[in-house]
């Protein structure tokens, strides 16, 4: 099964291609910098977590997010003592920030499942250095995003059980018909989903940790968690089944999570909700809101552990390749909203969309334009994507711009919809920024973390890049490709 | 036990033995007891040896263990929530008529402002829950006003005044009675020159009785009644007219053609239900309907009954005489002058004229409350140059027992006061220190006074200035009597008995008369049985009653006493004497002395008497007491004799009592707080009302904070546009800026009194404007007024509706195509529960809001919630506006829960907490609940409401009686809603199961129809096409809201059809653009 897929970094077949097409390789960047050895990846990455000292930006940060993360715990704790009400919600705009931000982690979180699953059923090779830590950041998203269903509800003591379907003597089922129940069962395969594949790539590299680490502890802990592992032909040809078979459970997760999610909205009759394209649209719009996130971790963490040389130049341009193709399609969903709402002859709908342009909260919709649609397009220019600085403030502002979609989609349209009575405006509560800056401050605790015990980059795959890897014949991931 | 040791031999000897070695008597239970046998020793040394053997034996272990365990599981399933400590006291012997669970109806009254409004009041075991109108009663016919509805509130509001006070110290109300006896008899040497007594306008002719007989004792003391928002101007127009004081009684069914002059009729005053439900009789196009009636309306501010107008004009309140006198010049009152007519009136004027004079004797002017007494006597005038008189409007002696010309006495009082000429004031109800004009200084000039009393339902701004402060008894909690607007006569009767030992006004009246304690009962009855009662020449004290007489030792001393009589109304509401909870107290003391009243000798009249009595009470209503009209001329060229208003510059202010709070008697009613006034939709605040226009003028905004200078005195307040205001003009309403109301009252709005003065109560001239600078924000559940095109009100006028009354339906989005590709609608075999809401009769009165409230326990949130948009109310009338934004046609559209066959909101509930009944109601399942708010998001008319915070009020103890006990009390993270009144169809189905039969058409009224007065709300079973709804919704304006999105509400709603002069408004075609 070794595919052909070398001419990405091999010269030796340079010579059967056209001169056009050799002089676009060589201005494509490696996927991993050249003079790599199986023991210098190993020893690069595993070293970050055994044997370097924790830099002290690693504490800075890691103390900033956990006092976010503090914050996180005490609107929560305020939440449930107090009651929803201590957010800006209210009637006609039932749902703001609380849906907003799941909406907004949940997509984020579609990057990481497309890297490892999808990427690696495409046989990219590039998705090895970046898909450990994105499929992490997909752990994290969701984790954040799921706590939101829950905790949006007025009694979340009883919705926590109510929502899943358990046999009782009430014989009470929940609603199958609702969106939210579908949600529920999205969400939670996602997330279990996600959880395995993400522990059974880890597993060789847990057990390089093992054998590598110095202290007592870090033996039995990394001992412990990587199940045994001795990395025999059986150990090697068992995972590489899981592996892909789980890859083949998560790709169609990517597209059905948010779909489901988008039936949120249109499968309701509320003007800006109640459209037939939200699948794809908001599929597409997870995936661009994702990468931009894997582009906001990926620029900091390569230079603060030196990874230059393992996250290179081509994973930053293929990240912004696939932002500017998804940032597209959100775009032309965009374009399609205004068509739309002209061409139904619909007068709720075509108030809808004079509202989200010239209503209270227009500027709100002229600021998810400009960066959406209209900054996105920086990235067609090589100056830009090479510029990473700028990547990263541009990526940072792709997560901002996502988030002000949902604040459009879900707050503008409910703001004002059928009966002019019944309109009314929304302000958010220092308790919903706490909330959402909260959220934020778990993520990047738990990214803080995780950079520090675990190997951000998956060493056993990087080894396979690396042209040793080649010489023997292929690696063990070719293998099962 | 087995006896085998003791049957040998061996042992029967050894037996044998011990007998013969004993002496004396010796008992022994048996052989054994007398063998002494190891057996019986361990028999008895162990107690249960049955149950203690079976612990070794294997099958009895089990079923012990058996036992323990369910026993234990028993015990900590029970452990799990803890029970409230609750005590419970049983009826000992169940009251008559009482079963528990089932709520029972008294009549009574609601007095106000000088008049009556007859009541049903439910009553759940000894506590009284909710208002109803009477149907027996004139100026109720089974509806009330919103003040009705809410006044429950006020009964059990946890800040009423609790004790009777002498300089802040808690004393009984013996101690009351004996410490005015001094200053009394002081008086008696002057005739009671020192002594004044205010009180508010006084509808009861008990008490009216009761003042006589005390001037009787002190001629030269002084009775004033003062009203901050009383009908002066009325009265002083009658005295300008007829040189009499007579109440005018409209008979608006009848007149075809009505001119209002700033009157607000149908929704302001004690005969706004009568007259709302008049006029809406003429406004009904289904059936054998009458011809539309016609109304125009002068006005400057924007009042319901201006909304409900053909044709509004709205003209500054001091430009409305000069109107009046052009109109009446010209349909024939002599000298009524012609002045200037306002440029904006000049085309108005002539087709009116020709229309009125075209319905003589079928039509009607009437003046507002707010005009000066001059243009009340024109409109006299007017309707008798019209022929009106004695058709469609006739002339009756006042409600009030003693009319007088208030604001003169109350100047007078106040002169008296400072001259020092008074040592005794004694205010019976109303608030003057906080609403008496404020160049009076009518606080500082109480100040004055030697010793000073106030009985009053709250410690409020007047109580803290008196010596003596008596909690007054609330009117369900008091006997009193009272007269409607047309004179008929109510008994008030109490509901309970007073919660923190109120006195009414009839008990400090007969303390201040040397009578001690008297019960209101006695007083009232003894009122009632003297002769004359019925034409308000009656007595209390003079002759004693033969009932009284004949049952006083038995009821000696106790509230107790109605119970005597055994009459039903009053027995089951006279055991509100034991208390709180009395019932279970009084029937047991009652009974001995019903027993004991018949064993004394009592006369026939006095039985006779009883019977009528009983009947009074259960009615509702003294019978033949209405006043039959009296014969006025209408004085002779009056109108000249008054100089027309000269004009004045600037700004000019109208005073009006709030369209909630009133005159701030409702101040502290958090249901009133709360209820979006009909026009403004503000909550929790006034403000001054300016027209758009001029506030573009004035460059001011919604919520500026302005600052208004007349003579000398300044108000800041902020502003609110109200279209439909007249240009330069500020409408101030009353009852706000309160200091001393309650927790919810205080520092509620603006204290307009500020800049009311003596010589201008209604209408201030020549303000002064400065645009402060500063902002306040207002609370308005309704932010937008205009419909944007959409098709949810639809209007015709009378010509449109005659070529095409289908308009409505033609007016429907996308009108005739499929809604459904797969169209198999549920089928309703049983009840399907349906409701129309007629919007040209809906006047907008906001009766149905508070009525929802009370039935429903729908909680309060308060003003920062509410600005926030989470009001809790099920049903709101939204009002929108179309058309001129300086005088726009208004229209109220009351949007309770549509009641969907395909509602939006069941499919998105996770956890089916929203579901279907079988009779099509769309039902909420309050336990189920869980709050995901996606039913709210889905309601295409936003008609869920959502507890976002614990907003009921769990604590305040006084509440929970208030509580509807058939509704739950929901809790913190659920959502609610209009449920059709659930509790009330159930009762129903349950009385009509019983009978074995289906419910009847109209047996069940919701509580919002139940309040209508014009009843826009029919409620019923469309299944049955012989109710009422049924036929309603045929009608072809009957139309559904947003039908396009085929949610098929079971609420629909029937088309305005509007009918004015086309001299004035040339016909346009059918359906064009009416529906904007």
């Amino acid at each position: 099964m070794a595919a052909p897929q070398q001419p990405l970094q091999a010269p030796p077949e340079a010579g059967s291609m056209s001169a056009a097409h050799r002089e676009l390789l060589a201005r494509t960047p490696d996927v991993i910098a050249p003079g790599h050895t199986f023991g210098s990846v190993t020893d690069k990455i595993s070293g970050i977590i055994l044997t370097r000292r924790t830099p002290i930006g690693w504490f800075l940060g890691f103390g900033i997010a956990f006092m976010f993360l503090t914050i996180l715990n005490l609107t929560i704790v305020k939440l449930l003592f107090t009651g929803i009400g201590i957010w800006g919600n209210n009637i006609p705009v039932g749902w703001a920030f609380d849906i907003i931000n799941f909406v907004w982690w949940i997509g984020i979180g579609h990057a990481g499942t497309l890297i490892s699953a999808i990427l690696l059923l495409f046989r990219q090779q590039w998705r090895t250095s970046i898909n450990r830590f994105a499929e992490a950041m997909t752990l994290f998203a969701v984790a954040c995003a799921a706590m939101f269903p829950l905790l949006h509800t007025g009694r979340p003591w009883l919705a926590a059980y109510w929502l899943f379907p358990y046999p009782n003597t009430m014989q009470l089922w929940p609603q199958f018909r609702s969106p939210l129940i579908w949600d529920v069962f999205a969400v939670s395969t996602y997330f279990t989903v996600s959880l395995l594949f993400w522990f059974t790539g880890l597993i060789p590299d847990l057990a390089t940790l093992r054998d590598s680490a110095q202290s007592k502890f870090a033996q039995r802990i990394f001992g412990v968690l990587a199940l045994g592992w001795r990395g025999s032909a059986q150990h090697w040809q068992r995972y590489e089944t899981i592996y892909l078979l789980l890859a083949g459970l998560s790709t169609p997760l990517v597209l059905s999570v948010h779909t489901v999610v988008s039936f949120d909205f249109a499968v309701s009759e509320i003007p800006g909700w109640h459209a037939t394209f939200f699948p794809p649209y908001f599929v597409a719009g997870a995936i661009y809101s994702g990468f931009a996130m894997v582009m906001t971790l990926a620029v900091p963490m390569r230079a603060a552990f030196h990874l230059e040389d393992l996250i290179t130049m081509r994973h930053i341009h293929n990240m912004t390749k696939i932002m500017l193709a998804t940032g597209m399609i959100v775009a032309y969903a965009y374009v399609n909203e205004v068509f739309y709402a002209w061409y139904s002859g619909n007068l709720f709908e075509q108030f809808m969309m004079t509202n989200r342009q010239t209503g209270p909260y227009g500027p709100f919709y002229w600021m998810l334009i400009a960066i959406n649609a209209c900054m996105i397009q920086l990235f067609w220019f090589r100056s830009v994507r090479d510029n990473v600085v700028l990547l990263f403030i541009l990526s940072l502002l792709v997560n901002v711009g996502m988030w002000l979609e949902r604040f459009v989609i879900i707050v503008v349209s409910l703001h004002r919809d059928f009966l002019p009575s019944s309109w009314g405006m929304y302000a958010p509560t220092k308790w919903d920024f706490g909330m959402f800056t909260g959220t934020i401050g778990l993520f990047l605790s738990l990214f803080f973390l995780f950079v520090r015990l675990l190997p951000a980059i998956s060493i056993f795959e990087v080894r396979t890049l690396v042209p040793e890897a080649k010489v023997n014949g292929g690696s063990t991931t070719e293998h099962l490709l | 036990m087995n006896d085998g040791n003791i049957t040998e031999s061996g042992a029967l000897e050894a037996l044998r033995g011990r007998l013969e070695a004993t002496r004396g008597r010796q008992y022994w239970r048996s052989l054994e007891s007398l063998a002494e046998t190891a057996e019986f020793k361990e028999f008895l040394h162990r107690e249960f040896p049955h149950n203690a053997s079976e612990w070794l034996d294997p099958v009895g272990r089990r079923g012990f263990l058996k036992l323990m365990g369910a026993s234990l599981a028993l015990a900590g399933v029970s452990a799990c929530t803890r029970q409230p400590d609750e005590e419970i006291v049983p009826y000992v012997r169940q009251p008559e008529e009482e079963v528990p669970g089932k709520p029972l109806f008294f009549a009574t009254a609601m007095p106000m402002n000088g008049a009556g409004i007859g009541l049903l009041v439910e009553s759940h075991e000894g506590r009284p829950t909710k208002v109803e109108g009477n149907p027996d009663h004139p100026s109720s016919r089974g509806a009330t006003d919103l003040f009705a509805q809410a006044s429950i509130l006020g009964l059990y509001d946890p800040d009423r005044s609790r004790n009777i006070t002498n300089l802040g110290d808690i004393r009984p109300f013996s101690a009351f009675a004996t410490a005015l006896q001094d200053p009394l008899r002081a008086q008696e040497a002057t005739q009671g020159a020192g002594i004044r007594i205010l009180t508010e306008t006084v509808a009861s002719p008990t008490l009216g009785a009761q003042m006589r007989e005390f001037l009787m004792r002190f001629p030269q003391a002084k009775w004033v009644q003062w009203d901050s928002t009383g009908r002066h101007n009325a009265r002083a127009g009658s005295q300008l007219a007829f040189g009499e004081y007579v109440d005018a009684q409209y008979a608006i069914d009848k007149a075809d053609v009505i001119l209002s002059l700033d009157a607000d009729f149908l929704c302001t005053g004690a005969s706004g239900v009568r007259y709302s439900r008049a006029f809406a009789s003429r406004r009904r196009l289904e059936g054998n309907q009458a011809q539309l009636n016609r109304l125009y309306a002068v006005e400057c501010d924007p009042t319901n009954t201006g909304s409900r107008a053909d044709h509004r004009l709205p003209l500054k309140a001091s430009e409305i005489e000069a109107v009046a006198r052009a109109v009446a010049s010209r349909v024939g009152v002599a000298g009524a002058g012609d002045a200037a007519v306002p440029q904006a009136a000049m085309r108005w004027i002539d087709p009116l004229v020709r229309d009125l004079q075209a319905s003589r004797g079928r039509s009607l002017v009437i003046a507002g409350d707010g005009q000066p007494a001059v243009v009340h006597a024109l409109a006299h005038a007017m309707n008798d140059a019209l022929g009106n008189v004695g058709a469609t409007v006739t002339y009756t002696q006042t409600a009030e027992v003693q009319p007088m010309d208030q604001r003169a006495a109350l100047q007078t009082l106040a002169n008296d006061m400072n001259a020092g000429t008074v040592s005794l004031l004694v205010i019976i109800g109303g608030n003057p220190a906080y609403s008496a004009p404020v160049d009076l200084k009518f606080a500082d000039a109480m100040q004055k006074v030697a010793l000073r009393v106030h009985v009053g339902l709250y410690e409020d701004e007047t109580a803290a200035l008196c010596h003596w402060h008596i909690s007054q008894a609330h009117y369900l909690e008091s006997w009193s009597d009272v007269r409607a607007d047309d004179g008929t006569a109510t008994i008030i009767q109490p509901l309970i008995a007073p919660l923190y030992g109120g006195k009414s006004a009839h008990e400090v009246m007969a303390a201040l008369s040397g009578a001690g304690e008297r019960p209101g009962y006695d007083l009232v009855r003894a009122y009632w049985s003297s002769p004359g009662a019925a034409s308000g020449t009656g007595r209390v004290n003079a002759s004693p009653p033969p009932a009284t007489a004949a049952t006083a030792p038995a009821a000696a001393g106790a509230a107790a006493a109605p119970a005597a009589g055994g009459a039903r109304p009053a027995a089951t509401a006279a055991p509100a004497a034991g208390g709180a909870r009395p019932a279970a107290a009084a029937a047991p003391a009652a009974a001995p002395a019903a027993a004991a009243a018949p064993a004394t000798p009592v006369s026939a009249a006095a039985a006779q008497f009883d019977r009528q009595w009983r009947q009074w009470l259960h009615d509702g209503v003294v019978p033949n007491t209405a006043f039959t009209p009296k014969t006025v001329a209408v004085r002779a060229n009056f109108a000249a004799q008054t100089a027309p208003r000269a004009a004045v510059q600037g700004l000019e202010v109208v005073f009006r009592p709030d369209p909630t709070v009133h005159d701030g008697r409702f101040t502290n009613n958090a249901w009133l707080q709360e209820l979006p006034k009909s026009l403004t939709k503000l909550t929790w605040d006034n403000a001054a009302l300016i027209s758009p226009g001029t506030a573009d003028r004035l460059r001011l905004i919604s919520g500026d904070v302005v600052e208004l200078k007349q003579g000398g005195r300044t108000l800041r307040i902020a502003v609110w546009l109200a279209p439909g205001q007249a240009p330069d003009t500020l409408t101030l309403h009353l009852g706000y800026g309160r200091t001393r109301a309650g927790r919810a009252g205080n520092n509620t709005g603006f204290n307009v009194n500020a800049l009311r003065a003596f010589e201008a109560q209604d209408i201030l001239q020549g303000v002064e404007l400065t645009k402060t600078g500063e902002s306040y924000e207002l609370a308005c559940t309704q932010d937008h007024w205009s419909l944007e095109g959409r098709n949810l009100v639809r209007v015709a006028t009378k010509t449109q509706y005659d070529a095409d009354p289908a308009f409505a339906q033609k007016l429907e989005e996308g009108e005739g195509k499929p809604l459904s590709m797969y169209w198999q609608p549920y089928k309703y075999d049983g009840y399907a529960w349906g409701m129309t809401i007629d919007q040209n009769v809906c006047t907008g009165c906001n009766s149905c809001v508070v009525a929802c409230v009370a039935e429903n326990n729908v909680p309060v949130v308060g003003k920062p919630q509410v600005m926030n948009g989470r009001e809790m109310h099920w049903l709101r009338v939204d009002r929108y506006y179309t058309g001129d934004i300086e005088n726009p046609d208004t229209y109220h559209q009351p949007m309770p829960c549509q009641q969907c066959e395909n509602a939006s909101c069941e499919v998105v509930c996770p956890v089916a907490a929203t579901s279907h009944s079988d009779e099509g109601l769309n039902d909420m399942v309050y336990n189920r609940c869980v709050g995901t708010r996606y039913c709210s998001n889905n309601c295409p008319y936003k008609v869920r409401r959502f507890n976002f915070l614990l907003y009921q009020d769990w604590d305040t103890q006084s509440l929970w009686p208030l509580r509807n006990p058939d509704v739950t009390v929901r809790s913190r993270g659920v959502m609610e809603k209009c449920t059709y009144c659930v509790q009330r169809i159930s009762q129903a189905r349950i009385a009509a199961k019983l009978d074995d039969r289906q419910i009847r058409d109209g047996e069940i009224l919701t509580a919002c129809q139940a309040a209508c007065p014009t009843d826009a709300i029919v409620f019923g079973n469309i299944n049955d096409p012989g109710s009422q709804v049924a036929k309603l919704k045929a009608s072809p304006r009957n139309y559904t809201l947003l039908n396009e999105l085929n949610n098929r509400p079971r609420t629909s709603y029937l088309a305005l059809v509007r009918n004015p002069n086309t001299a004035l408004e040339p016909a346009q075609p059918a359906t064009d653009g009416e529906a904007r």
